[in-house]
């Protein structure tokens, strides 16, 4: 009747009782249309209820289950039982600290989403009473890809650089600041670049791409930090060379 | 235990609560703002919402009209004056929110697009692709990062209210990554914790959405208000529950049934539309407790579509062309995909009608403030209402930064009206109760009952008995039902007794709220002897006005059920009517 | 305080962990060939200003058994490392036309097409055919 019993061999760490993390077997039996995010539920309800993890809208859109599944970032709540065989190894996300169980601490990436100023800095100011900016569709497809970002961090799992240079600011960060600069209502890449076309901002970078093949919403932050790039040596060339092209 | 002191507590991080915390912001530098959510905001459920948010802004449209397809939509249980100040208020917040980089699909010119939704005379859903919800939650977030005064508390759950000498004066939370407790002194606090569509099994909300917020206010003694009218979104994916937006019809998909019919004019909503037009407010587009009652009855004719998961209906878009899907619909597609192995593009999909929003809340006035003073709400979680029986599609989101605001500037009004923090004594000892609550359940031992347990039982009875169509019987049952899993919940014990980042303790907590509002709920419909909007009784079929053209009040009992009150609906100048969906209507 | 992050250290493992990255290191240490080859020319420069023995010498060791297998396989690293290099210049170059991008094969296809055309002129200039 599609079912199937699945072996899942969870990392659990508990800092209250472990030195360090321990892998835990559950065998679940699964339902051929489950996804890992259901087996896991079904574990905390019926077996362990001390699992702990994060999850809420099991549409691949609030970005909270991200999760090594058989040492590849993936939204737990995509990642298809019907794709594996025989053991299915969930960890938390790679690259961020342990917290509990499956929960990492994010706090590093919140910081770096804050240092890019991803907000809009209007080219120009206007009130709401005279409507809205015009934007055109052309317009809006420029940055469009780059908007749809869930913020789920399997890109910096992903990614080695920031693996091995934790100061990396990383994908998602920078193809937010990237989202805005590409806006036509916006005024402020200048401002944006002073974080971004740093040391510790794109030339950490060193194209290796995993985060576009990770990424769930084909949001291509490779190609956004790339173009960063670009512009940011057209901006060095600009400055030093032409000067009187700067207003 | 340590305390944060701020002026304004927010306690919910979606929507409404991030439009709260920048509209107090923008106002007013110097305020301390402390917004606390029980999880990271952009994980907040207002990211899954996908069709738009409504609001006139094309020259056909007029407020008039946005004022009539809600007050009508609603069943007149709306109330009008609220409803005035929200249509108003609509376009302005939109195009705020454009202003601050939301990316909003466009016309050919530049402008703002509309779409067509469900029961609006006019097309007035603004939308951005099929993810406005997301695109909403983000731009609100991403721009909140710009001030200051902003102080998140990420992954703090709020356990209660802190209230002094009839005034609210701040919460106690768990923060979530330590297990300790924190106590916030603020001079005021807006809840807008969302709705509690979990407490059904089957339902489009995602794993957050318990009620916490109203549970908050209702045990503080704020009466929640129209807990019975519960919607229901015609179409949910039969597997996950998960959403297919309302603009899947909008852009022209219809509804089949086993036969291929287009049922829906069978049930007042004809006549059959031409395939690919739709006409507003009819059809497909007619308000969504109508389009799921109907599928109620076609199941009960034998007329739905059997699946592995339960019966349901099709809904075909192949007729919209694979271009309109990739370009409008594009999640649709990917869900209907991944989830049900089901492409819309060559095939119709089998959904079903699923829990969705709850138009019931925290009872609140015009401007956002409940009974308690200094304690204000907004969002799903409030009522205020502009909803009454049953919401149109769109309404929600535009509604979230309507009040959200709303409740700020009500707040901050409040504040410089002299409202002065609480003594420190009062509230250390209030503090320390809450926690003493808190380390009872961890603590507890020789329990019978698990958390998995009792939740499962709650679900099956919300799911039989208080349903699309509900009977005197099956709500009496119900009731009872509850009155005994809340004193079984007293009774839990926890697998998990450690600090760090207890998952069990959350998930006994947030039982604990939605047993609370699945009360108030059960209470509300069996006092409701009527049908109006999404409450429908097969006891009592007729919408009686002499009666029940009031809104209900549940009252909360610390061991026994809620007394169901009522209070009047604000009628100024549209009477209650008959809710005209067929193709006759002017 | 209960908290204890939990740092996971990784080392060098991370390389096996899908053919993605193996494939990204073969390119990055392609950049050793093609240094090497580099600094062979520069050598080979200095040869040729040394005058007619030093550059014959030059031209032997060049046909030497060792230096052939050097050249191929330095060859091969240098064609992988533009192969991948030109599949990833849609990334970096998008070109919109209207409202459309054009198609990332295009742009890739134009760089692998003008490598195509400068190869057989250098390779006819050079005498090769």
């Amino acid at each position: 009747m599609g079912e199937r019993t699945v072996e899942l061999e969870v990392l659990r760490y508990n800092p209250e009782t472990d030195q360090e993390p321990r892998f835990q077997r559950y065998s679940v039996t699964c339902r051929e249309e489950w996804v890992v995010l259901d087996a896991l539920n079904h574990v905390k309800e019926t077996i362990d209820p001390t699992l702990s993890y994060r999850w809420s809208c099991h549409m691949a859109v609030c970005g909270s289950c991200g999760m090594m599944v058989n040492g590849e970032p993936k939204l737990a709540c995509k990642a298809f039982i019907r794709n594996y065989e025989g053991v299915i190894r969930v960890e938390p996300l790679a690259h961020f600290p342990v917290e509990r169980d499956l929960v990492t601490v994010v706090d590093d990436f919140m910081a770096k989403l804050k240092r890019v100023k991803p907000y809009l800095i209007p080219k120009q100011e206007k009130p709401v009473s005279e409507g809205e900016y015009r934007q055109t569709p052309a317009e809006l497809k420029r940055f469009k890809q780059y908007t749809m970002c869930i913020n789920c961090m399997l890109c910096y799992a992903a990614c080695p650089e920031y693996g091995l240079i934790p100061k990396f600011i990383g994908p998602a960060a920078i193809s937010l600041a990237h989202r805005y600069n590409q806006d036509s209502r916006d005024g402020g890449r200048a401002e944006r670049q002073e974080e971004i076309a740093s040391t510790e901002g794109v030339w950490e970078c060193s194209f290796t791409g995993a985060c576009s093949e990770v990424c769930p919403e084909h949001v291509d932050p490779a190609a956004a930090l790339q173009q960063v790039k670009i512009r940011s040596t057209l901006d060095w060339y600009t400055e030093h060379l032409m000067p009187w092209l700067e207003k | 235990m340590e305390t944060v002191k701020a002026d304004v507590a927010i306690i919910g991080a979606g929507g409404a609560g991030l439009r709260a915390a920048i509209a107090l912001a923008q106002a007013d530098p110097e305020l301390s703002i402390a917004l606390i959510s029980k999880v990271y905001p952009m994980r907040s459920h207002t990211c899954a919402a996908e069709g738009g948010a409504a609001g006139v802004i094309k020259s056909d449209d007029s407020l008039e009209h946005h004022f009539n397809d809600t007050v009508g939509g609603g069943d007149w249980l709306s109330d009008q004056d609220a409803v005035d100040y929200f249509i108003r208020e609509a376009p302005k917040e939109l195009i705020q929110l454009e202003h601050w980089g939301c990316p909003w699909s466009r016309e050919g010119n530049g402008s703002v697009a509309v779409r067509p939704f469900g029961g609006m005379k006019k097309q007035r859903t603004w939308f951005a692709a099929d993810k406005s919800g997301f695109h909403i939650l983000h731009t609100l977030f991403q721009t909140s990062l710009q001030f200051a005064s902003i102080q998140r508390f990420d992954e703090y759950y709020a356990t209660e209210l802190l209230v002094d000498e009839g005034r609210c004066a701040g919460l106690a939370a768990i923060e979530m990554r330590s297990g300790q407790m924190r106590r916030f002194d603020a001079r005021a606090v807006i809840i807008a914790g969302g709705g509690a569509g979990r407490m059904f099994p089957f339902t489009t909300n995602g794993a957050i959405k318990t009620g916490d917020g109203m549970a908050l206010a209702y045990r503080a003694g704020v009466a929640l208000k129209d807990m019975e009218f519960v919607q229901y979104h015609p179409t949910g994916l039969p597997s996950t529950g998960t959403l297919l937006t309302e603009a899947c019809r909008g852009e022209g998909g219809v509804l089949l049934n086993k036969n291929g019919r287009r049922f829906l004019q069978d049930y007042g909503m004809g006549p059959e539309t031409p395939l690919g037009k739709p006409v507003l407010k009819t059809m497909e587009l007619g308000p969504r407790d109508r389009v799921s009652q109907a599928f109620w009855h076609e199941q009960k004719k034998g007329n739905a579509v059997p699946t592995q998961w339960g019966d349901a209906m099709l809904l075909d878009m192949r007729h919209l062309g694979e271009k309109t899907i990739n370009e409008r619909l594009p999640l649709v597609r990917d869900m209907s995909i991944s989830y049900m192995g089901v492409d819309p593009v060559t095939d119709p999909v089998p959904v079903r009608p699923v829990v969705h929003y709850m138009m019931g809340g925290i009872h609140t006035d015009i401007n956002a403030a409940t009974s308690l003073p200094g304690l204000y709400a907004a969002g799903e979680c409030a009522c205020v209402s502009i909803n009454g029986a049953n919401r149109l599609g769109s309404n929600s989101l535009t509604e979230l930064l309507v009040f959200g605001r709303r409740a700020a500037l009500s707040a901050m009004e409040y504040l410089h009206s002299g409202a002065a923090a609480r003594g420190d004594t009062t509230l250390t000892a209030l503090g320390t109760a809450a926690q003493g609550r808190v380390r009872e359940l961890m603590q507890r031992t020789g329990g019978t009952e698990t958390v998995a347990g009792l939740r499962k039982e709650m679900m099956q009875t919300m799911e039989e008995h208080a349903g699309i169509y509900r009977t005197g019987e099956g709500l009496a049952a119900a009731c009872a039902k509850l009155v005994d899993l809340r004193r079984r919940y007293g009774g839990i014990e926890l697998h998990d007794k450690t600090n760090v980042y207890n998952t069990d303790l959350l998930q006994a907590l947030e039982l604990g709220s939605m047993l609370d509002c699945a009360e108030a709920v059960t209470q509300s419909a069996l006092a409701r002897k009527e049908s109006r909007g999404a409450h429908q009784r097969i006891d009592f079929a007729d919408r009686d006005d002499k009666n029940f053209l009031r809104h209900s009040l549940a009252v909360y009992h610390p061991t026994q059920a809620p007394r169901v009150d009522y209070c009047d609906v604000v009628i100024t100048r549209s009477q209650p009517g008959v809710r005209d969906y067929s193709g006759e209507h002017a | 305080m209960s908290r204890n992050p939990y740092v996971r250290e990784e080392g060098l493992r991370w390389i096996f962990r899908h053919p993605r990255y193996l494939r990204y290191m073969t390119r990055e240490f392609s950049c050793l060939f093609i240094g090497g080859w580099t600094l062979m020319m520069v050598w080979g420069l200095k040869q040729l200003a040394e005058g007619p023995a030093a550059w014959t010498a030059f031209l032997e060791f060049l046909k030497s058994p060792a230096s052939v297998v050097f050249h191929v396989v330095a060859l091969a690293f240098a064609a992988y490392h533009s192969y991948t290099w030109f599949n990833l210049t849609p990334q970096a170059l998008p070109l919109q036309i209207g409202e459309e991008f054009v198609p990332g094969a295009a742009i890739a296809g134009a760089h692998f097409a003008v490598w195509a055309v400068l190869s057989i002129a250098i390779l006819h200039f050079a005498g090769a055919f």
